[in-house]
């Protein structure tokens, strides 16, 4: 009995202790539930090493997820009564986004100024696994549902007026190819990605005012090693990778009107009240992109946010010839001044690099400025001088800010960027010829790989067994090559080399080719402008100059933290080729009209001409007898004689 | 916002004894499909006609979700123009009817005859996105500006084909039965323009053309540092007509028929009125160029148990 007793009691104990365990816990949720996000991560954590079943965990920790929403509803109740600013406090979602705008001018050595500009949007949220994501704050509502509704995990797209001059300018921040190149990594529950592809092409053709419908399978690749994702993802499968190029692609304002109301400010406070399209246009280089990806919020990257980029770089290059002294200004590149920052944006700075001229002797810049920051961008570490926008005094007493850069001397060689490349054709008439493609290693003793990709549409037909890859003279066998064949009007050639540059070399890839003939109905209304070839794309891991931070979440400024660094001894890098004219052989489309005209005319005349000397017969007629004559024939006809 | 979508089944918030007025308006919403079709550098007008009609009719109200703009080829940022981002009007350069704020839906090798006529007709690939599609429904007054090189009862599309008249008519006429326009504005300015609308035979169509068959309509002056010429005659004077025009106008189209006379123009604008149902007098300018919206608020629910009978 006293046994039977023991053993209730231990086990009402044991229910009892389980009961104090669940409402603590549940309590623990009430308490907790009132704060923000930290604190639901915080609880997320407690959740899961109190469950530790592996398997159940992502089911639990959403329902958790959810329970916990209800929890802060239902305390939000409570505390209606009670305290009025903790409710505000908790019924209202805090929204994790963050935006973040910012401006680099870099004075080149051939006396062109770069101005590269950079909007950053970061948004805690999950647009894949069926969550429907419907309050839009910062993020722009159009590009959200581009990628919940193509589950797409990665894009890249960007338009370029003109053509970026290594060898004058140094490297860009972020370099593009002349006309529209997109490239998009879907996720792995995408089944149909080329139907997938055309349609999201088709309507980020209606989002950019661009004609990107005209991409289809003849210029669409699927890169096996040079587009690896920029964000998060460790996925080797580059059958959800597609890249496409439209070399022709015109960039105007009609580019510039969506990209700039893509802007949670637009265009009507912060830097983009810069973007005056009569002055951006009218420069030697104009190129501006959009890049979506999914990045690491923290080192151990257990949360995930959305980071939508939206670039612009410009080269402007006001020389007049005759004047000694050339300055810049905001004014002069802008044709406007800075009056804020936009209200919505976390940081707002401008960046002016100073590296070349530590000692103000090659150029002045004012309003001077004591804020300096060093940062390792492309190999090197540059000093800049920076603007603080969000601070009013940034803004002096006149309340506008106009960067004035005075240059005092011209003197001082640029270094010479470690890799570049150029491309062009060889031969002569409309049958033959073979494209070259050179890559300069400029790097004293060092050499490094670099990986090659060469899109070709279908109408050059490769001879690729004429390939041939050469450096200081000497063959340079290629430890990698994926090539895949073009398919008449279906797909274009694909060729991708891993290819080791010796130092301080020049490596010359040529392969020759044979112009095709296309239907009459295939040519475009101006066949004798020519046909594109876009560039060729050559990324590579190049030697530093200094240690690389590969810390990417730390705080560093835009232009600093876009390709991911893994390893402090070398950076990305990609440089693209000149895209290519071809002339094909174009018909004389007047001569179906010319033909036709001459064929029948000769048939006319000639068949006329027969028939008529066939069939025609010819009768005698007599002419027809005067009046006197017709009466006495009449007359004479009664009386029964022969008339006359 | 526009009322588009069927119109029977308007929501019950619409006073009972003002429906039946707010249906004798005739429509509820307005498109334009601005058109121009002709490619190459010494063109440059014909880009400065559509654009000068685009801001006139942007200025009016209709928002750019309903203008499908399509321009052949790029004048503004093409490598000749001395004043990149900009198309001008005139030679004293005082009007950029390019602007800081235009969206083109179709412009380079997109324009083609069969890409106006699916858009006209509404037969496009599923994957069209929306900017690129003329939703109309049978309360739309849709304005067509076409202009470019034409001939005796054809146009040039980019210097590769043409689209005859009667195409042109069989496509309003498609319209019209799938009720896709309430009443349309057909404007079209080039060479013998008279010869694109004698083949009409749709109802609620009305046309003006920049010259007759057999004339050559003009353009206005070339201008030495661009080095082309700018603007047509006849767009060119329109322009002005519909510069004083403001979103209150009651000028009607009596007026617009008086544009460009032959001292300005050198040849002879044509219209035609005959298929048009109202009286050209009662139609004002801004029924088709501007984008007045006729939105009625009440709080009060009312049961509408009778069909409303629609007043033309």
């Amino acid at each position: 009995m006293a046994a039977h007793r023991c053993s209730l009691s231990a086990l009402l104990l044991i229910i009892c202790s389980l009961l104090v365990f669940i409402v603590a816990d549940s309590e623990k949720a009430t308490l907790t539930g009132d704060h923000h996000a930290t604190a639901v991560d915080n609880l997320q954590t407690v959740t899961e090493t109190e469950e530790g079943a592996a398997a159940e965990e992502p089911a639990v920790e959403e329902e958790r997820r959810w329970e916990e929403t209800v929890v802060e509803e239902a305390t939000a109740d409570k505390e209606d009564t009670s305290a009025p600013e903790t409710v505000v406090q908790s019924s209202v979602p805090q929204p994790k986004d963050d935006f973040q705008e910012e401006l680099v001018i870099r004075p080149l050595h051939s006396g062109d100024i770069y101005a590269s500009f950079q909007f950053r949007t970061l948004w805690e949220t999950d647009f894949m696994r069926g969550n429907k994501v419907s309050h839009y704050r910062l993020f722009p509502k159009s590009l959200g549902q581009v990628i919940s509704k193509f589950s797409v995990r990665e894009l890249h797209i960007s338009f370029t007026q003109g053509y970026w001059r290594t060898m004058q300018w140094g490297q860009p921040f972020l370099p593009s190819p002349p006309g529209a190149e997109l490239w998009v990594w879907f996720q792995d529950s995408v089944t149909d990605v080329d139907g997938t592809w055309k349609e999201l092409t088709n309507v980020l053709s209606g989002i950019f005012c661009a004609s990107l419908n005209f991409i289809d399978s003849t210029n669409t690749v699927q890169p096996s090693a040079s587009f690896k994702p920029l964000g998060i993802g460790n996925v080797t499968d580059h059958r959800f990778l597609r890249y496409a190029t439209l070399p022709r692609e015109i960039v105007c304002t009609e580019n510039l009107t969506p990209w700039k109301k893509l802007l949670p400010c637009g265009s009507k406070a912060g830097l983009a009240v810069l973007l005056k399209s009569e002055k951006l246009f009218h420069s030697s280089f104009h190129s501006q992109a959009v890049h979506i990806r999914p990045v690491c919020q923290d080192w151990q990257c257990k949360t995930t946010s959305w980071e939508l980029r939206q670039t612009l770089n410009v080269v402007f290059d006001l020389h007049t010839p005759g004047q000694g002294k050339l300055e810049w200004s905001l004014f002069k590149m802008f044709s406007r001044t800075l009056t804020e920052a936009c209200p919505l944006a976390s940081s707002s700075k401008i960046y002016i690099d100073i590296t070349d001229d530590p000692q103000g002797e090659q150029f002045e810049v004012s309003p001077a400025t004591h804020l300096l920051s060093q940062a390792m961008v492309l190999g090197d570490r540059r000093t800049f001088s920076v603007y603080d926008l969000t601070q009013q005094i940034t803004f002096g007493t006149v309340r506008s800010l106009n960067l004035l850069i005075r240059w005092k001397s011209s003197e001082g060689d640029m270094l010479r960027p470690l890799l570049h490349a150029e491309r062009y054709v060889a031969g002569y008439g409309l049958q033959t010829g073979e494209i070259h493609t050179l890559m300069y290693n400029n790097h004293p003793y060092r050499s490094f790989p670099v990986l090659l990709l060469d899109s070709v549409p279908w109408y050059l037909r490769l001879y690729i067994h004429t390939l041939t890859v050469t450096s200081k003279g000497k063959d340079n066998k290629p430890s990698y090559i994926h090539y895949q064949p073009s398919k008449d009007r279906v797909r274009p050639h694909l060729l991708e080399m891993l290819v080791q540059l010796p130092p301080n070399s020049v490596t010359e890839v040529t392969v020759q080719f044979e112009r095709a003939l296309l239907k009459w109905t295939e040519y475009t209304p101006d066949p004798n402008h020519g046909f594109y070839v876009g560039s060729s794309v050559i990324s590579s891991l190049v030697p530093s100059i200094v240690a690389m931070d590969t810390n990417s979440t730390r705080e560093q400024p835009l232009f600093s933290s876009f390709f991911p660094c893994k390893e402090e001894s070398s950076y990305f890098m990609r440089v693209y080729t000149e895209p290519l004219l071809v002339n094909l052989p174009t018909p004389d489309f007047s001569m179906p009209y010319n033909v036709i005209c001459l064929t029948c005319t000769v048939v006319a005349v000639g068949y006329g001409s027969l028939y008529n000397l066939l069939t025609r017969s010819f009768q005698i007629e007599e002419p027809s007898p005067g009046l006197a004559k017709r009466i006495a024939n009449i007359i004479r006809k009664m009386r029964g004689v022969p008339p006359l | 916002m526009s009322l588009t979508g069927s119109t029977r089944r308007f929501s019950p918030l619409v006073p009972q004894e003002n429906a039946g007025q707010f249906f004798s308006s005739g429509h509820t919403n307005n498109w334009a499909v601005l058109v121009c079709t002709s490619r190459f550098w010494f063109n440059y007008r014909h880009v400065a006609n559509t654009l000068s009609v685009y801001r006139s009719v942007k200025r009016l109200g209709i928002p750019d979700s309903h203008i499908v703009l399509m321009l052949a080829d790029d004048m503004a940022c093409n490598h000749r123009n001395p004043k990149p981002a900009t198309v001008f009007s005139h030679k004293n350069m005082e009007l950029n009817v390019y602007g800081d704020d235009v969206e083109v839906d179709y412009r380079g090798y997109e324009v083609t005859v069969e890409n106006f006529l699916r858009v006209l007709t509404g037969r496009l690939p599923p994957s069209t996105p929306r900017s690129k599609r003329l939703l109309s429904d049978d309360r739309s007054n849709i304005l067509i500006y076409l202009t470019g090189h034409g001939g005796n009862g054809f146009l040039k599309f980019q210097d590769s084909e043409e689209i005859s008249n009667v195409e042109l008519a069989d496509a309003f006429e498609q319209m019209w039965q799938k009720r896709r326009y309430n009443e349309l504005l057909f404007i079209i300015d080039t060479c013998q323009g008279a010869s694109m609308y004698e083949r009409f035979y749709s109802p609620n169509l009305m046309a003006l053309a920049s010259s007759q068959v057999g004339e050559d309509s003009l353009s206005h002056q070339p201008d030495l540092a661009i080095g082309v010429h700018l603007m047509d005659r006849y767009t060119f004077y329109l322009l002005e007509f519909l510069e004083d025009i403001h979103p209150s106008s009651k000028a009607n189209m009596n007026d617009l028929f008086k544009v460009c006379p032959k001292s300005q123009c050198v040849s002879t604008p044509g219209h035609r009125t005959d298929l048009f149902l109202r009286d050209p007098g009662s139609a004002l300018i801004t029924d088709f160029f501007g984008s007045v919206r006729k939105v009625e608020i009440t709080m009060e629910t009312i049961n509408l148990t009778e069909p409303i009978h629609s007043f033309r």
